[in-house]
């Protein structure tokens, strides 16, 4: 770890003390962090200058229960050249989590296509509807509940392809 | 301060204040518009030419890549990446490869970087070529355009050495290559690099010092490197402005490091500064294809990774532990560590990212694409609001927005 990052690993820690920090097998630096501390520590970040937000997606783990749903932040140091990944875990029953589009303008879209796939609902966002499926789907693809292909369908058997 | 500068600014100062006939007109740009070079809807407000709102559609070709690759196999998730940027294709292709390698923790031979270099410049090169050729169209340049997709094509000629295809190329393995380089390739790809750089020249010397054209398309859809920044803006866009982020030279990726390359930088991030920042791109690119085809380092094409890479066909039919990996690699049956990468590769546009969940079944738990035009796209209607509507078909087309990317 660059004396920078650990620089700023250390205040993270120090400012926002639920926040966890794993370091994992392919050197990223993960947070783990609480969906009330995801505005501050974003904005923290922002001043420290990382001022790229390279990616914000979810995922989703039923299986994990109270933490159904994860939204995943990429977030990158252009000058010292030091990427975080920033992990927020949702329940399933209350999937809103603070909007970083006052921090950054390109969140909107990023917000709204994981809004459209995974139904995590972006408080404050301007303009949160579905942006590439249709407006009057009325469920949220991504989830691992839909399978991909009709489960009804009988004319093809793959009983003994794979896992 | 000339006559014609002052005129300049006054028509500027008019068209910025006076409302033209008063008169607010709802206007349709797309779905399917011959200037808009792909299937995207703006609804633009407009008094008579002046643009004064914009508000976007997208999603008319979304195919659900990202649940579709939820049930494949990682070695056929390749071909859904060519439908990414479909005019870089090769570049997609190596990025997912590059992603899974990461994961499994594989190491190519330098060999292998050194032709996956040549692919991805090969395929910048034509990604440029296509973007910059159609802002001549869009200002009235046909001609430059005729000539450009020739040596377009000649790159088509040259993927279909290497791998068969020409537009979605689904080139190179998980691990490598397929085949090594033939020799026709290599005659054709010297042939090129022998002949291209002449035409582009010509091609260049119409446009980029042209009185017309650099008056059409300076000032034409701006953006400050602070506000391209805070929109995750990418790639040449990103550089026009002026800032020079490269994913090639920040966090270098099948051995970049190695070679000699400038990345040239815009300065006011309109029309003008994105089409002469793909100009000299492709010059650069050029000269990276050079060095990687002189230094070409000896050795296999391919990684020495059984459980991944598909052994030789004649040993699949005499040999049994060929067999076996055979089956399992087609079966989906290889063990795939579990873990999450993030890799990104220097697109045609950009930074194209991958975000990979495996959780070591035979499918990745989730993959996302990180998609540049996706992500700049949104800055559209910013750029041409106040501006005049033919300088948003040029601000369009200078941005390369690619529907299949955009979409995914």
């Amino acid at each position: 770890m660059s004396d920078f990052a650990s620089n700023i690993n250390e205040s993270i820690l120090q400012n926002f003390p639920n926040v966890t920090h794993v370091l994992d097998n392919y050197g990223d630096h993960n947070y783990f962090i609480d969906k009330v501390d995801i505005h501050g520590v974003v904005e923290f970040l922002k001043n420290e200058g990382f001022i790229y937000l390279t990616d914000l997606t979810g995922s989703h783990y039923p299986d994990k229960e109270n933490t159904e749903f994860q939204v995943v932040y990429h977030i990158h140091n252009l000058v010292q050249n030091v990427r975080f990944r920033l992990k927020v875990d949702l329940s399933q029953n209350d999937t809103h989590i603070p909007t970083v589009t006052d921090l950054f303008a390109g969140a909107n879209w990023m917000e709204r296509e994981t809004f459209d796939f995974f139904g995590i609902i972006f408080d404050g966002h301007p303009n949160l509807t579905r942006i590439l499926n249709v407006e009057d789907m009325d469920y949220h693809p991504m989830k691992k509940e839909y399978a991909l292909e009709d489960e009804t369908r009988t004319d093809k058997d793959d009983t003994f392809f794979g896992r | 301060m000339s006559d014609l500068d002052l005129q300049n600014k006054k028509v500027a100062a008019f068209a910025s204040t006076e409302t033209i006939d008063g008169e607010i007109a709802t206007l349709n740009l797309g779905p399917t518009h011959p200037a808009t070079h792909g299937i995207f809807q703006n609804v633009l407000k407009v008094d008579g030419e002046r643009i004064l709102s914009a508000e976007q559609t997208v999603g008319y070709i979304h195919r659900a890549f990202e649940k579709l690759a939820e049930r494949r196999p990682y070695n056929q998730i390749t071909p859904i990446t060519d439908r990414l940027n479909y005019c870089s294709s090769p570049i997609n292709n190596m990025g997912w490869h590059m992603t899974v390698e990461k994961l499994i923790g594989a190491e190519m031979p330098k060999r292998v970087d050194y032709m996956r270099v040549i692919v991805m410049e090969l395929a910048r090169i034509a990604d440029h070529l296509v973007c910059n050729s159609v802002i001549g169209v869009d200002t009235g340049a046909l001609t430059g355009f005729t000539y450009m997709f020739q040596e377009r094509e000649k790159i088509y000629d040259i993927y279909e050495e290497i791998c068969g295809a020409r537009l979605t190329t689904n080139v190179g393995r998980i691990g490598g290559f397929d085949r090594d380089f033939n020799k026709e390739f290599i005659t054709k790809l010297r042939a090129f690099i022998k002949e291209f750089p002449k035409k582009f020249d010509e091609f260049g010397s119409m446009l980029e010092r042209n009185r017309i054209f650099m008056d059409r398309t300076i000032g034409a859809g701006p953006i400050s490197a602070e506000r391209a920044l805070s929109y995750s803006f990418a790639g040449p866009n990103l550089r026009a402005a002026g800032v020079d982020y490269d994913v090639r030279v920040m966090k270098p990726y099948s051995s970049y490091q190695d070679f000699d390359f400038e990345i040239p930088v815009g300065n006011d991030g309109d029309t003008y500064d994105r089409f002469i920042v793909r100009q000299r791109e492709i010059k650069e690119s050029l000269k990276i294809i050079e060095q990687a085809l002189e230094n070409m380092p000896q050795g296999a094409y391919h990684a020495d990774i059984p459980s991944f890479y598909l052994p030789p066909k004649e040993e699949v039919y005499s040999s049994m532990e060929a067999l076996i990996y055979h089956f399992k690699i087609i079966m989906g049956e290889t063990p795939i560590p579990q873990g999450e990468v993030y890799h990104s590769v220097e697109g045609g546009n950009g930074e194209l990212g991958y975000y990979l969940v495996s959780d070591g079944g035979r499918t990745p738990y989730r993959l996302h694409f990180r998609r540049p035009c996706f992500i700049y796209y949104q800055a559209y209607p910013e750029m041409i609001t106040g501006s005049m509507l033919s300088d948003a078909i040029l601000t369009m087309s200078s941005m390369n927005v690619i529907a299949g990317e955009l979409d995914a």
